[in-house]
């Protein structure tokens, strides 16, 4: 799950790690009053959405005054905000953060992830921060310092002395630096985040060290035993279909194409879409029904595809294991019957009790194409949603 | 022979009194798989089915069954607890099918359990089955058949997919291992390699990956060096969009890493028979199989 910089913040602080004073609007009104507020003679006003590259698109500003603030709130709030994240249609800027402007004396990268490979938290620090850091990992690796921690160990202070040393940080800033290292670590573990990155972390012309940047990404799995975590989830953010999906715990990702796919397995549902781009289509969506595909979530799954406008054809596949073919095809027929499909339906049912699916779909008196295959019905969907079936 | 199980396997079931862990254990029993216990915390001294006796921990269920392997069928949020008390009590095998386990967790037992000499399945999969003698997991068993195909797998259905073709061209499996779709896995596809090397049984493996991580990558740099069988493999996810976690929670092309062609090629370059389609899988290995 993602959240947003201002509740990444609000995180950091708990934490005890530094950030810039701020926070968040939801009207112009309200950000002029937030800049009074901090006081001084420079301010950065941040468009909060769920997308990396805000700075380039536009979605973060400097401003000079308090009515300078106001004037890029106004702007901001109620934009489309296009990123090279967002796609083209770009992302509705809700609200955004007011921060003070800070003397930037360096930008540093600070990043945590659980590396699949050794199975541990690996802290990643830069003396290249404010970029993109993986064009930094492409092009000079030996400029990203990285520290496996034993997760049996924790966050041992030599880990941290090692990645603030590595930076060149010295006296009274390398303290400050052990410590931002530690604070994060602590907080990633205990929340249970999947990502965490500052980007930049700034050393100020005072002397601290900042996050004038924050990015955190928590667990899904995790959030049954953080509520407060599972709160700050913000489904203006989302896909509405997605959302929608997830509501009936179906695993649905919009995607550009115009062949609905409704299939059983993660792994399956991706080869689907692998093979029907082979046959030159464009799947809709990746859809995986999960392992009980029953009526009632053969029927949302239905709908859910179908709301998608550019859906021009459907292509079902499934292969029934413990889950029989026979109650799929009776779900699919009763759920394409009720929400009046007008689109072709391909069907691939394999597995269990396939040939009395086949009948069931057969003699429902409704007009699917049946498929013997996979390749077949990958073939068949593609001819479908180009009107050539 | 086979890999990890067989008919001599005597297996515990975590979580047998559950919906999931019932109907399962009912339908591995049927295939032939040895169910000799069963462990739901504060149950014991139950027969479950008027069959299998239940126990409060996994120790007494070694202790008193023989039990040597666990399938676990726990909540995830009681699952990572689960695998380190089969491993503490000296299970050599432990499938763990529970899907939605923390990563934290997972991370934390995996090491946890490194000493203890046995060997992890999944979690987030669905089992392990050696074709006519051991079900230890929840794939429908009628769809095997005993041959010389080992499978290795990040997906469930998929398995079944290309098992299914392999079936119905007369071609059946020594042991097929569905590995789990999550970013910490018990064992991976190259821990297995391993393990099939050394079985005479098994002529070709189909090892079917998915986006996301390096382990197919690894897996590729072994089998240049050191496997000496020839392999058949599929990556799912080449239309998968960057970014976006496909299902799976270690299916997610992340920081430009884990596409499907960096595998693919990663594959074709240690010599590996590397298919386009999914529909492709069982009659490449029947053409590597001669047959």
């Amino acid at each position: 799950m993602k959240v947003h910089e201002y509740q990444a913040k609000e995180l950091f602080k708990q934490y005890g790690i530094p950030v810039p004073r701020g926070k968040v609007a939801e009207t112009p009104e309200e950000a002029k009053k937030i800049a009074e507020e901090l006081g001084g003679n420079l301010f950065v006003v941040k468009a909060q959405v769920h997308a990396g590259g805000r700075g380039k698109a536009g979605g973060v500003k400097l401003a000079k005054s308090v009515d300078e603030v106001y004037e890029i709130a106004k702007k901001m709030i109620g934009m489309k905000l296009v990123t090279h994240q967002t796609g083209p249609e770009g992302k509705l800027v809700r609200k955004v953060l007011v921060e003070e402007g800070l003397n930037i004396e360096k930008e540093f990268y600070v990043g945590m992830v659980i590396d699949r490979q050794t199975e541990c938290p690996v802290i990643m620090v830069s003396s290249e921060g404010g970029v993109e850091i993986e064009e930094v990992a492409k092009k000079s690796p030996e400029k990203i310092l990285k520290a496996f921690v034993d997760p049996a160990l924790g966050i041992m202070p030599f880990y941290a002395r090692k990645l603030a040393f590595g930076l060149g940080f010295t006296g009274d800033t390398l303290k400050k630096a052990v410590h931002f290292i530690t604070a994060l670590y602590k907080l990633f573990i205990e929340k249970d985040a999947s990502l965490a990155e500052i980007n930049p972390l700034v050393l100020t012309k005072e002397g601290d060290l900042i996050a004038l940047d924050a990015k955190i990404n928590f667990d899904d799995n995790a959030l049954y035993r953080h509520p407060e975590i599972a709160e700050l989830r913000d489904i203006h953010e989302e896909d509405p279909l997605e959302v929608e999906a997830s509501k009936y715990d179906l695993n649905y990702i919009k995607l550009d194409g115009n062949i609905g796919c409704m299939v059983n397995g993660a792994g399956l549902a991706m080869a689907t879409m692998d093979i029907i781009k082979l046959y030159g289509g464009e799947p809709a969506n990746f859809l995986d029904v999960g392992g009980a595909a029953n009526a009632e979530r053969v029927k949302n799954a239905f709908r859910i595809l179908l709301s998608d406008p550019n859906v021009k054809a459907v292509f079902i596949n499934i292969f029934g294991g413990i889950v029989r073919c026979d109650r799929v095809a009776e779900g699919v027929t009763k759920a394409a019957s009720e929400l009046e499909v007008k689109v072709p339906m391909v069907v691939r049912l394999e597995g269990t009790n396939r040939d009395e699916a086949m009948e069931i779909l057969k003699n429902s008196g409704l007009s699917f194409i049946l498929a013997d295959s996979m390749a077949d019905g990958a073939e068949k969907a593609v001819k479908a949603a180009k009107g050539e079936l | 022979m086979s890999i990890l199980v067989n008919k001599d396997t005597r297996v515990v079931v975590q979580g047998i009194t559950g919906k999931e862990g019932t109907f399962h254990a009912k339908q591995c029993i049927e295939y032939g798989t040895k169910i000799v216990a069963g462990v739901t915390p504060g149950k014991g001294g139950q027969m479950w089915e008027g069959k299998v006796p239940v126990y409060n921990t996994v120790a007494e269920a070694v202790e008193k069954e023989g039990a040597n392997a666990s399938l676990i069928f726990v909540p995830p949020a009681f699952a990572a607890d689960a695998i380190a008390e089969a491993a503490d009590a000296g299970c050599e095998v432990i499938v763990a099918i529970t899907e939605g386990i923390p990563a934290l967790d997972m991370m934390k037992v995996k090491r946890a359990i490194r000493d203890k000499g046995c060997r992890l399945i999944g979690p987030n999969c669905p089992g392990i089955i050696t074709p006519e003698e051991c079900k230890m997991g929840i794939m429908p068993g009628y769809i095997f058949k005993r041959g010389p195909v080992g499978v290795i797998s990040r997906s469930g259905t998929l398995t079944y997919e290309a098992v299914w073709q392999c079936t119905t061209r007369g071609i059946g499996q020594s042991t097929c291992i569905g590995i789990g779709g999550d970013p910490i896995i018990g064992s991976r596809f190259i821990d297995l390699l391993k393990l099939f090397k050394d079985d005479p049984e098994t002529e070709v493996v189909v090892l079917i990956g998915e986006i996301g991580g390096t382990a197919e990558e690894e897996a590729a740099e072994y089998i240049k060096k050191e496997f000496n069988k020839p392999v058949v493999a599929f990556i799912a996810g080449r239309t998968a969009p960057p970014g976006r976690r496909m299902g799976h929670a270690g299916a997610i092309i992340a920081g430009g890493k884990g596409t499907a062609a960096e595998k693919m090629a990663a594959l074709r370059e240690a010599g590996v028979h590397v298919v386009e389609s999914p529909a492709e899988i069982g009659e490449t290995v029947a053409k590597v199989l001669g047959k």
